[in-house]
């Protein structure tokens, strides 16, 4: 098998750091060409980053890429595409202002006498790409106009406009219907004969087996398995995924829940262009108790967090707030009735990069330091200096600004800033994204602690592992519905099959 | 601690400090350059000129700390000097044949009102109507400066040295009047400096601004009530502008509808020079209130030494560009000096 796949692009020894976190530790990666190579991991282990390197979107810190045999450097994605190397991100680096053609010729535009670009090409070109993808996209429209899949077409034909040799694909398949999951399917056996290297990452492990013809598997930036598919099942998958003596997370049993604090009934997010993002949503979470919320991404796990906080006008349902209906249609009035957001994306949504971290910490609760319009500035620094304390936040000063801490600190400072607001439910929308082992330890006993307190905590994570070990009780989302409910220590296949999301049945139904 | 580090922090310190060192660098100059100019009766004009714009400034410095802008100060500036002029000269005609008058106090009550209700309007027009800031004050920048011309039809209000039988003979006092030794008007920008600056540093609503500024979203996300934020920095920049505009009308005893044409531009240039950064977020009422100060001492000393007004421009120009200039290299040396302690650790 070796012979008839050649290897196109190898990684010895690749380490990458980043501040705060080592993503890659001494990787060795093997990338055949004619074939479809998986990377498979959970969010977090590494394969963004892998992949990242392969495009020259990043470099490595320590380590070496060869290809044919000579060490090379991309320093910049051009350098990676000068070396035929093609990558579809999974978040669409597209322009939905411009049409189809120019989106795939954006700056390499065909031109006549050096300036004036040659449309009629450009559209001729991509026509017969549109076509060898077996497309019904005209060239001309505008891509904003185009669906999330056809779009991810456009930015496949893009990559394979540049000549690609090598082809990365991330997670394709996430936003496509079961026919664009075809003709993808074909046009990637097709590039497989024409000895294209694919390196293909998808967390749908059925789709994996059926696609992939060697599997790499990554498990906290180290890799844990790598060999050709013949023989590879999903139950192996999972095992190299999360490891034999599965990480242990800090766990005290705590005996009883308290009442209900929290119910959802029926909640409904239509998404543009039909259907659902959040799908007849219902889900209750009592007292000192800790639900986790598992599923893919896409699977409208943080939709449904921004609907409870009232980012979303056009969501229908009914919340509960011990009881009581929430009638109060902005963030500052759930906050009162004692909601509190830790939201996903810390830098965008979080935090105030500018401002001091003690101003962070106290943003939502500074009426409590407030009397008619005096801010008491003493009592504020009191009170983020406890909370500072109390989730052991590492700072020099609170003085300093927030942006200087590192992950794990940043992240505890939007838990601070969620706690300072005397919440009974606490929604944590991936809770550990983006920070090392010690401080995912850390932001976890503070989430038992919490719940220990008589919290109830709401929390979204893509992690078995996390969503295992943390949770009371796991609620599985897919498709924007309930799909599972599983008890705290449930069996790691069931979840995952449950968060797997069945195209033949929906497309069926 | 390393030289180097030791050295940047010094640099840091007096890039923190670069307005002030600008005030004292062109008043150091000025003092050399042309005579007389330190003495007490020429600091009291210059910080009456000075106080025009930074009366503006102030205002524009909480649009810009939100991540906004206000073009339109120039033209309620303008607005408010004609419904001054109006309510002194003619009062309100209901149209019975007599007229309502007002007092100065009602007046300027009124004025300020109208000030207000310009920046409410440009409130509601980012807010709920989704205009881009600079699109929705342009547009006020127009009709406003349109509404002015048409209320004297391009005329000039003359001779408002107001009336007893009506109240309004203290109306010239507003620009002119002293208390304690100065100019009342340095009086009110004082309040106004020490109470824009209070809210911004020891109130909620001046820690949301710089919240909105920081991170729309995420200020959101935290509870605070974005649109209301902007609707008091639209409102309070048009509260600051009736105020020009009233001393303007009482300064010279008249109106004329083209007052305050491009003050809008000076007051962005103190706000600026003061250090207050154009992407949102960041900005001391203090700072901007020493950036109005440089640039007046600038063209009062430059009037003073005979440079030609023409140049004055050019120089002004210079001075902007160089500010910014300084302030993107600070914010480069901060983020550098930040990057070697974290490794120091």
């Amino acid at each position: 098998m070796t012979e008839a796949h050649p290897i196109g692009l190898t990684i010895r020894g690749g380490t990458k750091v980043y501040p705060g976190t080592r993503a890659l530790k001494s990787v060795d990666f093997d990338l055949r060409m004619g074939a479809v190579n998986v990377l498979v991991g959970e969010n977090g282990a590494g394969k963004s980053t892998l992949m990242k390197i392969i495009a020259g979107v990043e470099e490595l810190t320590e380590g070496r890429i060869e290809m044919a045999g000579r060490e090379v450097h991309f320093r910049s994605k051009s350098d990676a595409v000068a070396q035929g190397i093609g990558i579809v991100f999974q978040e669409l680096n597209l322009f939905p202002n411009l049409s189809v053609a120019e989106n795939i010729f954006i700056a390499r535009e065909p031109v006549r006498a050096g300036i004036d670009i040659d449309a009629g090409a450009q559209r001729v070109a991509a026509r017969a790409l549109m076509r060898r993808l077996e497309q019904d996209i005209d060239p001309d429209a505008d891509l904003g106009t185009l669906r999330i899949g056809q779009q991810q077409i456009v930015e496949i034909a893009k990559a394979l406009a540049q000549d690609a040799r090598i082809l990365i694909l991330d997670e394709p398949t996430s936003a496509l219907s079961v026919s664009e999951v075809e003709v993808l399917f074909r046009i990637i056996a097709d590039l497989k004969a024409q000895g294209v290297g694919i390196v293909y990452i998808s967390h749908r492990l059925d789709e994996l087996i059926r696609v992939g013809d060697y599997i790499t598997v990554l498990r906290d930036g180290a890799i844990t398995g790598a060999r050709a598919m013949d023989g590879v099942d999903i139950p192996w998958i999972v095992r190299t995924m999360i490891g034999e003596g599965s990480k242990e997370f800090p766990r005290t049993e705590v005996a009883s829940f308290g009442d209900e604090v929290f119910r959802a009934e029926d909640i409904c997010l239509p998404r543009l262009g039909g259907g659902f993002t959040v799908d007849h949503l219902s889900l209750s979470v009592r007292a000192g108790e800790i639900v986790g919320l598992y599923g893919l991404m896409g699977a409208g796990r943080t939709e449904f967090l921004e609907c409870i906080m009232a980012q979303h006008p056009h969501c229908r349902g009914q919340f509960f707030v011990e009881g009581r209906p929430l009638t109060e249609r902005d963030v500052a009035g759930r906050i009162a009735r004692g909601l509190a957001l830790i939201p996903e994306d810390r830098k965008r949504d979080g935090l105030v990069q500018g401002m001091a971290i003690r101003e962070n910490l106290t943003l939502s609760a500074l009426s409590h330091f407030t009397r008619v319009f005096h801010l008491n500035l003493k009592a504020e620094a009191a009170g983020a200096a406890e909370f500072i304390r109390r989730l052991t936040i590492k700072v020099a000063s609170p003085e300093n600004a927030v942006s200087s801490l590192s992950g794990g600190n940043q992240q505890k400072v939007v838990i601070g800033k969620a706690l300072m607001t005397g919440p009974k439910v606490l929604l944590m929308d991936e809770p550990s994204r983006g920070i090392d082992i010690g401080a995912k330890a850390e932001v976890f006993r503070t989430m038992r602690r919490l719940a220990a307190d008589g919290l109830g905590i709401l929390f979204v994570t893509s992690d078995l592992d996390e969503v295992r070990a943390l949770s009371d009780r796991i609620l599985v989302m897919a498709n924007g519905r309930l799909t599972g409910e599983f008890a705290g220590n449930a069996d790691p296949a069931a979840v995952i099959s449950a968060a797997t999301p069945h195209k033949t049945k929906e497309a069926a139904a | 601690m390393t030289a180097p580090t030791h050295r940047a922090n010094w640099l840091l310190l007096l890039l923190n400090l670069r307005t002030f060192v600008a005030l004292i660098l062109v008043l150091g100059f000025f003092s050399f350059a042309a005579p007389n100019f330190l003495s007490a009766a020429n600091a009291v004009i210059v910080s009456k000129h000075v106080a025009l714009n930074a009366f503006l400034a102030i205002g524009m410095t909480f649009v810009i700390i939100t991540g906004g802008i206000d073009l339109s100060v120039g033209s309620i500036v303008g607005l408010c000097a004609m419904v001054a002029g109006w309510l002194v000269l003619n009062g309100v005609d209901p149209g019975f044949g007599w007229a309502v008058w007002f007092n100065t106090y009602e007046i300027v009550g009124i004025v300020v009102l109208v000030g207000v209700a310009v920046g409410f309007i440009n409130g509601l027009l980012i807010t709920r109507l989704n205009v881009a800031p600079f699109i929705a004050t342009l547009g006020t920048l127009y009709i406003a400066r349109g509404a002015a011309l048409l209320s004297s039809g391009g005329r000039t209000f003359p001779n408002l040295s107001g009336n007893p039988d009506y109240g309004t003979q203290s109306f010239p006092l507003l620009g002119a009047g002293h208390f304690l030794g100065l100019p009342l008007m340095i009086w009110m920008l004082v309040v106004v400096g020490l109470a824009a600056h209070y809210i911004s540093r020891r109130t909620p609503l001046g820690r949301h601004i710089y919240a909105v500024g920081g991170n729309e979203r995420g200020a959101a996300l935290s509870g605070v009530k974005v649109n209301r934020i902007k609707m008091f920095v639209y409102m309070f920049s048009g509260f600051c502008a009736a105020i020009v505009g009233l001393i303007i009308a009482s300064q010279l005893q008249a109106s004329h509808p083209a007052t305050g044409e491009t003050f809008e531009l000076n007051a962005i240039a103190a706000a600026v020079l003061g250090g207050t950064s154009m992407s949102g977020g960041r900005g001391r009422i203090g700072g901007t209130i020493v950036g109005a100060f440089v640039i007046g001492i600038l063209s009062d000393g430059l009037v003073m030494m005979g440079v030609s007004s023409f140049w004055q421009t050019v120089i002004k120009g210079i001075v902007i560009i160089v500010a910014v200039v300084i302030d993107q290299a600070q914010s480069r040396l901060q983020a550098r000096v930040a990057l070697a302690q974290e490794a120091a650790r």
